[in-house]
Order: C-alpha cells, then structure tokens, then sequence
C-alpha cells in the first residue's frame, strides 16, 4: 500500500471576480485511500474547490491542509507529486509536440535526472498502451487518446491522490468504463480517488461517499445511498438518482423487497429471495 | 412517409496523407429520416456519428475534401451539387460544445447572425429571432451575453441560432454531453416541444433519455449501422450494446440481469412504473 496524505478544505473563499464569487465557504475531508463523488450543477464551484486542493488556486480565506500543513507552505513539487489534477478538457492540459514529450515534463519540472525521467515515461506509456503514439503530436490523435493521454501525463508524477474532474466526458461508456476501472484498481492499492461528474450511475458504481456543491459549498455528504434518500440536497443540487435507485424508492412503500444501489446489486437482492418463486 | 433525408450506401473517407490508402470513416451507410420523426444515433467514439451528421448538409465532403461514394438527398436535393448555405436552410446542425459557435456579444444578435448572412429584410429577422427565442424559452434573455448564461441556456441559444433559420431538419450532436442534469433537462424539453415541427436527428450517449423520446433507435460501429429498431427492440439487447461500448438505459440493464439469473425471459419493463408493477407482480404471485 502506498502512503496517502489526509487532504482538508477549510472554509475556502474564492472569487474569479469579486461580483462572482466560486467558493462561499467550503469545507470537505478526504480521508487517504477514499473513493469520493463530487457532484452538483455547474457552476456550484466543484472545479474551483478541486483547483484549490491541489495549489492551482489560493484560497482568499480558508486554507487547504496536507496531512495538518497548510499546502501555501509547502514547495510546489511536493504538492505535484502527492496531488494530480486531471483537467475536464484534455487539451487544456496538453501542449508537447509528441506525447512521449508530454509525459516527460511532468517529471522533468520535478527535477529528475534524465534517466529517471525516461523510466517514468516508457512505464507509463506501456501501462497505458501508449507506445504506438510515443511520437505523434497530442493534437492529431482522437479525443478519446487525449483523453488517455492526459492521464498518462499525471500519472508519470505517481501521485498518491487523483482529482479527476468530469474524466469521461465525450468518452462512449466501454472506454469511461474501463477509464474508471484503472481508477477503482487505484483505488485498491490506496490511492484517494475525487471523482467529480453528472453522471449519478457512476457516482453509484465507484463512489463510497458523494459531497453534495451548491452556490459555492459542500451542501452535504455521505454514501451514496444516504445523499438519494435526501430531498433536500437532491434539490439544492438539482440532482437525479439512477433510474434503478429510483426504483428502488419506489419499491420501498411496497411488499417488494430489494437492496443495492447498482443492477447487479439489486438483481442479487431480488433474485435472493424470489428465485424458488419465479425459477 | 416520404423522406426528407435519404442517405443511400454512404462511403466517406477523410483526405489521406500523399500514398495512403483511404481509411473508410463511413462503410455504406443507408439511413432515411421521414417527416416528424425522431431518430436517436448512438455509437462508440470513432464509430463516425460526427462524420455523418457532418454528411447531412455537405459540410462533408463540401469542407472536409476526402473521397466518398454513394449519396445523400436532402428534399430532394444531391448534397454534392447543392452549396452548403443553401442545405444548411434544410438541415441545421447543432454541436456538443455551444459556446465554441458563440461569435456575438449578445443572445439576439447570435441568433440573428445567421438570418443577417442570407440577407434578409431586417423586418424579417426581427420577426424569426422573436420567434426563435421564444421556441427555446428565452425571450427575456435577447440583450444578456452568450457567456453568462448556463451551459443548458447556451445550448438553447445554439439551438435558436439554427432554429431562425427555418429548417425542417434537426441534426443535435451530443447536445446534453457537457450539461449537467438540469441542462440536458432543459434541452430534452426542448427536444420534446421541437418534433411537431421538425424531423430530428439526435446523436447521444444517454439511452435513457432516447427511451422515452426517440421513434427509432440506430447504432453506428466503425462506420456501418449494426443495429437498428425501436428503442426498447435495440436496447433490450443489453450484451451486443456492451460491445459496442454503449450502455443501456439502467432499467432494461436490470430486466436483463434478472432474466439472465433465471434463464428465462420472466421480466419485460422498460421504465421504472412498469418495472414497479412487474415486481409487485412477481411478489404477490
């Protein structure tokens, strides 16, 4: 297992302008190894928080805490290494003329040797598949190898935390699924996962507990089955459970009896108890 | 029904480097839209939705260069003969990303940007933009800025931008893939309002949302249509979605597992009141 670094927001402050403030005072934990869905409509200030946990921004109150220190005091390369940041666009983040390049700046900026660097790039391009594209420009390939490819860049810093923000975007389900995937078996090796996204059926399959964002603050948290049962948060924060979440609720007032909030954890549950009947 | 499109053994290539072979975006693709229906597009990404959308208002090969073979016919017109402004009367295109189209500094005059370039009397502009953002809902938004509306009041004025200039056809690429739940709400509706008036072509990952709302549902993999039918037909068949990369709405996924589990076809719903009785059904029994 790999050592992660409790992270805490502490009544952050922001504003892109001063009549437009992102950050009204928001707090979160990330407790080290967790799997956390940020979720809430645009503009509620997920991106800007996770700016903020990782030093791209300053807070103009509050502070961010790495394991108790606060990150303003820490060298930026510290941070890179524990903290990478997946941007929602992937090219907001590419800007080499071959990948192979692009994947070593990361550690180059760190200050590797250069055959360090080049271990942690021909690591990376093999475990990601990349090695056919080693020398193609980011801008020629497809978004879905950008996509890829902007991952493979963070992930040559190894760092012990991922902020992912809206990571599957304009990727079809086959590539978002394995994408997450690679982030749950992450996951597993102890690695903190914040997965910020609209999309309720993976906050159900990947998240253990989901912070709720609204007009600039963490509005509420929990496990995911505890956040769908809460009229108010779904509200403030305009969400929508998964249908099957949603059947479930519905079944809850009826004699029939089902648990899980994913297909196949409510399709065990069912079948449990009513296979002799339906068999 | 007649078709207002007809797209017959379509083959697109994207211009090749000096000595390559071509690379078949599309490999022979037949698709008919008729009047007022709703057709829902999904496919992998690369499977050439994009390509084909492009296709429908000669953007493609007009813009793109590249080879093709095989026609498509929009009201009876050979996209390759007639020059895009006049096919883009007939078929308008909305993209994944509304603010990259955004060029003016306010809604009316980004809706009105179109209608000004064909040369209308302004008399006539005025009354198109009028009836344009009240179609999408957005009459008291005219004189606020494009950038600060939300990502679902942005891709309603897209959607207006295009509405103004009349066509019969909609062609809505991914619309809701970068809105939040609110957002694609709101362009759902306003999908919803749309198919009275017009023939719809909506390219989506999201088939929940085409359960209730697409007439015919068609998969495009690497360039072929592999799978076509009404949407409960195409996406009771949970499994081949999944290798297309494609994910099912979650309530078939669900009647699926469970008939799978008993092996046997027990359980037909497609959305959750359905689902409710079949299960209450099955309790009592």
């Amino acid at each position: 297992m790999i050592r992660t670094p409790r992270l805490e927001a502490i009544d952050l402050w922001y504003g892109y302008a001063p009549e437009r403030l992102a950050l009204r005072g928001a707090d979160l934990v990330i407790e080290p190894g967790e799997f956390l869905g940020l979720v809430g409509q645009n503009g509620s200030g997920k991106s800007t928080l996770a700016k903020h946990l990782n030093g791209l921004l300053r807070p103009a109150r509050g502070q961010v805490r790495l394991d108790g220190e606060e990150i303003s005091s820490l060298p930026t390369s510290r941070l890179a290494r524990q903290i990478g940041y997946v941007f929602q666009n992937p090219d907001h983040q590419l800007f080499s003329p071959s990948v192979e390049q692009e994947l070593g700046l990361g550690p180059r900026y760190l200050g590797l040797t250069p055959s360090e660097v080049e271990d942690h790039v021909q690591r990376v391009l093999q475990s990601f598949g990349l090695q056919s594209i080693a020398q193609r420009g980011p801008g020629t390939l497809s978004f879905g190898l950008r996509r890829k490819v902007s991952i493979a860049a963070v992930a040559t810093l190894q760092p012990a935390v991922w902020l992912l923000d809206e990571p599957t975007t304009g990727l079809d389900w086959g590539s978002a699924a394995l994408l997450m995937d690679h982030f749950a078996e992450l996951n597993t090796q102890g690695h903190s996962v914040i997965l910020i996204t609209h999309d309720m059926r993976l906050v159900v399959r990947y998240a253990s507990r989901v912070a709720v964002m609204s007009e600039g603050r963490v509005v509420g948290t929990g496990p995911p089955a505890e956040i769908f049962r809460r009229p108010d948060l779904l509200q403030a924060a305009r969400l929508k459970p998964p249908p099957i979440v949603e059947l479930l609720q519905r079944l809850a007032s009826t004699d029939v009896e089902v648990e899980g909030l994913t297909v196949a954890a409510a399709c065990r549950s069912f079948l449990a108890r009513h296979r002799e009947k339906l068999g | 029904m007649t078709s207002l499109v007809e797209v017959r053994d379509l083959w697109y290539a994207y211009p090749a480097l000096a000595g390559a072979a071509p690379e078949w975006v599309l490999r022979g693709v037949n698709l008919q839209l008729r009047i007022g229906e709703v057709v829902g597009l999904m496919g992998a990404t690369g499977a050439g939705k994009s390509t084909l959308a492009l296709a429908l208002n000669g953007s493609v090969p007009q813009s793109t260069g590249g080879q093709v073979r095989g026609e498509v016919v929009i009201e009876g017109l050979d996209s390759k003969r007639h020059p895009v402004a006049e096919l883009a009367t007939r078929v308008g295109i909305v993209f994944q990303d509304p603010e990259t189209q955004f060029l003016q500094t306010t809604v009316e005059a980004e809706v009105a940007f179109g209608p000004e370039n064909l040369g209308l009397p302004v008399a006539e502009i005025e009354q198109r933009v009028t009836w344009a953002l009240r179609a999408v809902g957005l009459s008291e938004f005219r004189n606020l800025t494009p950038a600060h509306l939300s990502g679902g009041e942005q891709q309603r004025v897209a959607i207006a931008s295009i509405l103004v200039m009349r066509p019969r056809i909609l062609v809505l690429d991914e619309p809701t893939a970068s809105l939040d739940p609110r957002g694609t709400v709101e362009v759902l509706e306003l999908i919803r309002m749309l198919r009275s008036e017009h023939t719809i072509l909506l390219i989506t990952q999201d088939s929940d949302a085409l359960l209730g709302l697409a007439d015919r549902v068609l998969v495009l993999d690497h360039g072929q249509i592999v799978m076509e039918g009404n949407p409960s037909q195409v996406f009771e068949q949970v499994e081949r979605l999944g290798e297309l990369g494609l994910r099912p709405p979650e309530i078939l996924e669900f009647a699926h597992c469970l008939n799978r589990e008993l092996g046997a076809s027990v359980f037909r719903f497609t959305d959750v009141e359905q689902a409710v009785e079949a299960l209450r059904q099955a309790e009592a029994a």
